[in-house]
């Protein structure tokens, strides 16, 4: 069952890769969605199996040999324990959804076959990594992930900003991935395999002073730590914490169902995941879990403040990813492991929803992304409407929605925690609460109350957009041909502007998610974060003894818990008031603070930071080197300088021999006077 | 048959078959095309005796196999052929990779043909030659002569410059083999044979062996090619038509390799632990430089190249490391890079042969026009990149995870060959392949002929093969791999006692 459910992504991308061209679009899409429904159907029976039901615990799949050498073996193996049924639930659950979202979304690009292609494989890759029983085999998914995510975000190819960005998502991971390959030696340095197994079963003893190979003279629980910033690195990089995330805001470039399955629900998650799997790792590094929590504090605050100030739909909702991501990280950097996989969990299902959303809105608008330019569509299509605000209510942690669950449960667990870390994080979390609540009711009451703003905004931006097949193509005089909404949405080209609802198939996947993101906190608390949280667990988690937050965080003083739901609604009433009420209030603001307006909207001015110490110099030293080092310093001194030299020596040799006959008069009479002198001398005695 | 093994037909087949284009007169379209035939008959024969001693050779045992000697100039310096784990997959990867180079000049070249052929089958031989090779002075003949027909390929079928890189490719590589002859003089002195397997087995004096290392080191380190004698390979590439670049990168850059693991490492041992610093050194310089370099070439092959020469950075780093990952990594790098920059240099020569140009900027949005090629390229660029599940991160990942139990910081250096490896691949994939198809000299171009897609499907698949099941190969090495480190034992202890007693 469990080969079924990995490789039959792989067989949907290799039949819409191979033969899509063959078969035609339609065939295309209805194998892999179909494909996908049946994996994510074995996923839930999996998950009851494995974390519901009485099935075993942990156990592992042999599927073949990868490659022994020396010491190392590394099998293609799956290791099945709770937290890979949690992950196969998610995955498979957003995948379906977003095959089946995508027929409709996808409808009029002439590239479809492709696009199920990468979806596909890009699910594959995940499962890979996610079901890996070795750090190896999850290398292999986290680059294939990475590589499926350079795919779709580049997907239009011939917009110059779309493979900009795919080119900085897979390059920015792969600096994660410099670490995340490096963290993978020290763990074979330290304990020879890599095979999970093998490697929780010797830390332990390792970390409390056992016999090992020294890691650069340092002390074991300081080799220990190294590995777990290494791999930490990784997780980095793929789930956008704060200095590795410059790429997600510009991944969505992508088509938007790509950014609800990638780089919301999914791909992202899988730093998460990476320090959960490893939590027999960094139970034992406590420094490594100091600089998660920070780093995830850190990132929630920063994203969240830039996410206040964003016009593009997708990019507050990505802001809002990376934020949550933080979240995530708190959670697993006090010890609660169990409570950042929660958060996961639920977050898949309103991020996706509120992504999907967002697409509606977009498909609705004709491409359209600028919040500025939205305005009054609850009326027009009122049911994503719905949804959005569902997805909104469940990501704000409104009382018993998913995120109410889960997001307090992090807040709580970080000011359970007894460290200086803990604390910090508890208050970046609040405030960070409070943006999130703020810029998520901005994006909504900008989308859909007020007054219309997208009459006669469609030209300028596609003007200005990409010219590819899918968006490039210019459409109609906006104010004509007011058709029915109703009337084939689908033939955009030149018509039909008035904002129109999105077809059944785009709309029942949202209707499911609205389902999760309301109940899933709900259903599964008791499970995931409740006093028997042992038991579900069991053997996917680690906890050293000491480590007793799991339990801890329920007994939290009541304005602990009440902090976040104040935060939240703090937040609504300044959106409602600055978007719904005095709708001058913002320009206002923004005018009288014009250096946080600027340094938020620009996004703290990383990416320019970047490009000015990484970007430039690595351009200029290439160019340096090639130029310099090898044409006048290695060429210069070496091949050609030699050759130069001879020819200097034969041309000068050349010259003395037939040059200017004149010289060669010239010397031959000193040479005969010089003869004759010496003659004279010596001779005439 | 005769007394002969399958060795010695796998070097007499292709100069049977040059014979056979030798005598073959006039020059209409016939006999051209007879000519091509011929060649690629041969070449796919020669394959498919190599795979014969593929099926017949055993990777369990660490010795040499199917050895066969026969008289030559005197009782100590005979005609000894056999190979052992490491020769044999170079030997398959020789004869593979041919028919792929007639292939690639089926259509490119128009002039000379005959000659042509008969210098790519000459160089076949004297490949294998290379690799089969088990008397010291034979294997300095082959290794030296395998410069005069790729001397030639680029001075006569190649570019603009093909003058001056063939000098320098000329100069540069007999520059160090000349140093290298005094070393092999030396040996024969020392040891009174010039056996391989006997010298395998001598142990060098420890003070010898550094001035042997050293002589050695020179010639294979040009060969690579290792940083700083690396500027060869740029300007021989970019000269070179199609099949000598692949060639080049698929068969002649391995020599060096290849040579370090025959020579250095266990007839040197002592030396080769000495000196591993020194290769560390060189290696990870090589890796992050030219990778820089390559950043910013406008030259399709040349940025190839430069990654061509990072890659050996790998190999070079790897072996030194002493350890069976290292090793075996490094020797897995090698084929794998055959295959790999062979399958790049190919799709470069694809693109050439319709627009007559390696600038990088006169292309762009090919991918709208070229959609099969455009997956071509992509895998292979991705396998260049070191994606996991292409045999490019089998040899990568390996070699660095020897690297790190050698020593961190190599390893940690190396590791940012990996950032800029894809930083280069992609955004020459971006700038050739994606984007507005705007030029309109690229708007006509027709997608892989069929011809193309036969010389570039087998390499594709079998990059993707070996990246899922390496252990075919990785087995292979894995018997001779374990015979370097028993003899390296003492030295590495000796290292790690004298590291001990300085702390």
């Amino acid at each position: 069952m469990y080969q079924a459910i990995v490789f039959l992504p792989l067989v949907g991308f290799l039949v819409a890769g191979i033969f899509g061209r063959f078969i035609g679009a339609r065939p295309s899409e209805i194998v892999t969605t179909a494909l996908l429904v049946v994996s994510a159907a074995l996923s839930w029976v999996a998950f009851f199996d494995v974390a519901m039901g009485e099935g075993p615990d942990v156990f592992r799949v042999q599927v073949a040999t990868w490659m022994v050498s020396g010491g190392l073996a590394v099998d293609w193996a799956f290791r099945i324990d709770t937290l890979t049924v949690v992950m196969l639930v998610v995955v498979n659950t957003v995948s379906a959804l977003v095959h089946l979202y995508s027929i409709g979304y996808m409808h009029e690009d002439p590239s479809r076959p492709r696009f199920f292609a990468y979806l596909s494989l890009f699910t594959f890759a995940m499962l890979m990594l996610v079901t890996s029983d070795n750090l190896v085999q999850m290398f292999f998914g986290w680059e294939g992930v990475g590589l499926a995510s350079y795919l779709l975000i580049g997907f239009w190819y011939q917009k110059p900003s779309a493979n900009a960005a795919a080119i900085k998502a897979f390059v920015v991971n792969r600096v994660g991935d410099f670490g995340f390959a490096l963290g993978i030696f020290a763990v074979f340095f330290l304990f020879g395999s890599v095979q999970f197994e093998e490697i929780f079963a010797q830390i332990p003893a390792y970390a409390e002073g056992g016999e090992g190979p020294v890691l650069l003279g340092l002390s074991n629980v300081g080799a220990l730590e190294l590995a777990a910033l290494l791999l930490f690195m990784g997780a980095m990089g793929k789930s956008a914490q704060f200095l590795l995330h410059t790429w997600l805001p510009d991944a969505m470039e992508g088509p938007t169902p790509v950014s609800a399955l990638i780089h919301a629900a999914t791909m992202v998650t899988a730093g998460v995941f990476l320090v959960a799997r490893m939590s027999p790792l960094y139970e034992f590094t406590p420094t490594a879990l100091t600089v998660v929590t920070y780093i995830g504090a850190l990132t929630a605050f920063f994203a969240a403040t830039v996410g206040l100030v964003q016009n593009d739909i997708k990019r507050v909702i990505a802001y809002s990813t990376c934020s949550q991501l933080g979240y995530m990280f708190v959670a697993l950097g006090v010890g609660a492991y169990g409570v950042g996989i929660f958060h996961l969990f639920t977050h898949a299902f309103f991020k996706a929803l509120l992504f999907l959303g967002a697409g509606s809105v977009i498909h609705a608008l004709h491409h359209e992304q600028d919040l500025r330019n939205m305005g009054g569509l609850r009326r027009h299509i009122p049911f994503t409407a719905a949804m959005m605000a569902i997805g909104t209510l469940a990501l704000t942690g409104f009382p018993f929605t998913a995120g109410y669950y889960s997001k307090d449960a992090v807040i709580e667990a970080a000011y359970a925690s007894p460290t200086t870390a803990g604390d910090v994080a508890f208050v970046a979390t609040v405030i960070a609460a409070l943006f999130t609540s703020f810029y998520s009711w901005r994006l909504f009451f900008m989308a859909f109350t007020g007054a219309p703003r997208w009459a006669g905004h469609g030209d300028a931006v596609h003007a200005s957009g990409g010219h590819d097949d899918h968006e490039g193509v210019a459409h109609g005089a906006h104010d004509q041909d007011l058709e029915p909404a109703t009337a084939a949405p689908h033939e955009h080209h030149g018509h039909a502007h008035q904002p129109h609802e999105s077809p059944l198939v785009m709309t029942i996947p949202l209707g499911i998610l609205a389902v999760g993101a309301l109940a899933a906190g709900f259903l599964f608390k008791e499970s995931f974060v409740g006093h028997d949280w042992s038991h579900f667990w069991e053997g996917a988690i680690y906890t050293r003894e000491g480590n007793t937050i799991m339990e801890d965080f329920h007994y939290v003083p009541a304005w602990v818990v009440w902090s976040p739901f104040v935060a939240m609604v703090i937040g609504f009433a300044l959106a409602f008031w600055m978007y719904v009420r005095d709708k001058a209030v913002p320009a206002r603001l923004a005018a009288r603070h014009p250096v946080i307006y600027r340094f938020l909207l620009n996004k703290w001015y990383i990416d320019e930071l970047y490009d000015l110490i990484f970007v430039r110099p690595a351009k200029r030293l290439g160019r340096f080197l090639w130029r310099t080092g090898d044409g006048k310093i290695i060429d210069g001194l070496g091949p050609d300088g030699v050759s130069a030299r001879v020819l200097d020596a034969t041309s000068w040799v050349v010259r003395l021999q037939t040059g200017y006959v004149y010289h060669y008069a010239f010397v031959m009479m000193i040479g005969v006077a010089a003869l004759v002198t010496w003659y004279l001398v010596t001779g005439a005695r | 048959m005769f007394g002969f093994g399958i060795l010695f037909g796998l070097l007499v087949l292709p100069l049977v078959g040059a014979a056979f284009i030798l005598v073959q007169r006039g020059e209409d379209e016939a006999t051209i095309g007879n000519v091509r035939w011929a060649a690629l008959a041969t070449t796919i024969v020669t394959f498919l005796l190599a795979l014969v001693a593929w099926a017949r050779f055993d990777t369990g045992v660490p010795g040499f196999q199917l050895v066969e000697t026969h008289a030559w100039i005197s009782p100590e310096i005979a005609f000894k052929l056999g190979v052992d784990g490491f020769s044999m997959p170079f030997v398959l990867l020789t004869a593979f990779l041919m028919p792929f180079c007639i292939l690639a000049s089926w259509e490119t070249i128009t002039t000379r043909v005959k000659e042509y052929m008969v210098a790519f089958l000459v160089l076949e031989t004297l490949m294998i030659g290379v690799f089969v090779a088990l008397d010291l002075f034979l294997f300095y003949i082959f290794f030296e002569a395998v410069l005069i027909p790729m001397f030639l390929i680029i001075g006569i079928w190649g570019g603009k410059r093909r003058i001056y890189a063939s000098f320098k490719f000329f100069l540069y590589t007999l520059l160090g083999s000349v140093l290298m002859l005094i070393a092999m003089i030396a040996m024969y002195w020392t040891a009174g044979t010039s056996d391989i397997e006997r010298l395998l087995a001598f142990g060098f004096d420890p003070s010898l062996q550094w001035w042997l290392w050293l002589a050695f080191f020179a010639s294979f380190a040009v060969k690579m090619p290792m940083w700083p004698v690396h500027t060869w390979l740029p300007d021989a590439h970019v000269e070179a038509p199609t099949a000598g670049s692949v060639i080049l990168a698929g068969i002649l850059l391995k020599m060096g390799g290849y040579g370090f693991v025959r020579f250095s490492l266990p007839m040197f041992p002592d030396a080769s632990v000495e000196f591993a610093p020194l290769v560390f050194t060189l290696s990870v310089i090589a890796i992050i430089y030219t990778s820089l370099v390559a950043l910013m070439q406008e030259d399709m092959k040349k940025l190839i190249a430069y990654s061509s020469v990072a890659h050996m950075g790998f190999v070079t780093m790897g072996l030194f490391t002493m350890t069976p990952q290292g090793i075996e990594g490094a020797m897995f790098q090698m084929v794998s890079h055959g295959l790999i920059s062979g399958a790049l240099f190919l799709c470069v020569g694809v693109i050439y042969d319709r627009m007559h140009t390696r600038e990088i900027s006169a292309f762009g949005g090919l991918t709208s026009r070229m959609p099969l090629y455009a997956i071509v390229f992509l895998t292979l660029t991705m396998a260049n990149v070191g994606l996991p599940g292409t045999s490019g991160f089998v040899g990568e990942f390996l070699t660095m995870l020897g690297a790190f139990q050698a020593n961190f910081w190599v390893a940690f250096f190396a590791a940012f060959g990996v950032i800029l490896s894809a930083a280069y691949a992609l955004w020459l994939y971006w700038r050739v392949m994606n984007g507005p198809l705007e030029k309109p000299a690229l708007a006509v171009l027709p997608d892989l002929t069929r011809r193309e897609i036969v010389m570039l499907a087998p390499l594709v698949l079998l990059v993707i093969y070996y990246g899922v099941q390496p252990q075919p190969i990785l087995d292979a090495f894995a018997a001779p791999t374990e015979a370097v480190l028993r003899a390296a034992a003492p030295a590495l202890e000796g290292a790690a006692t004298a590291l001990a007693g300085a702390q």
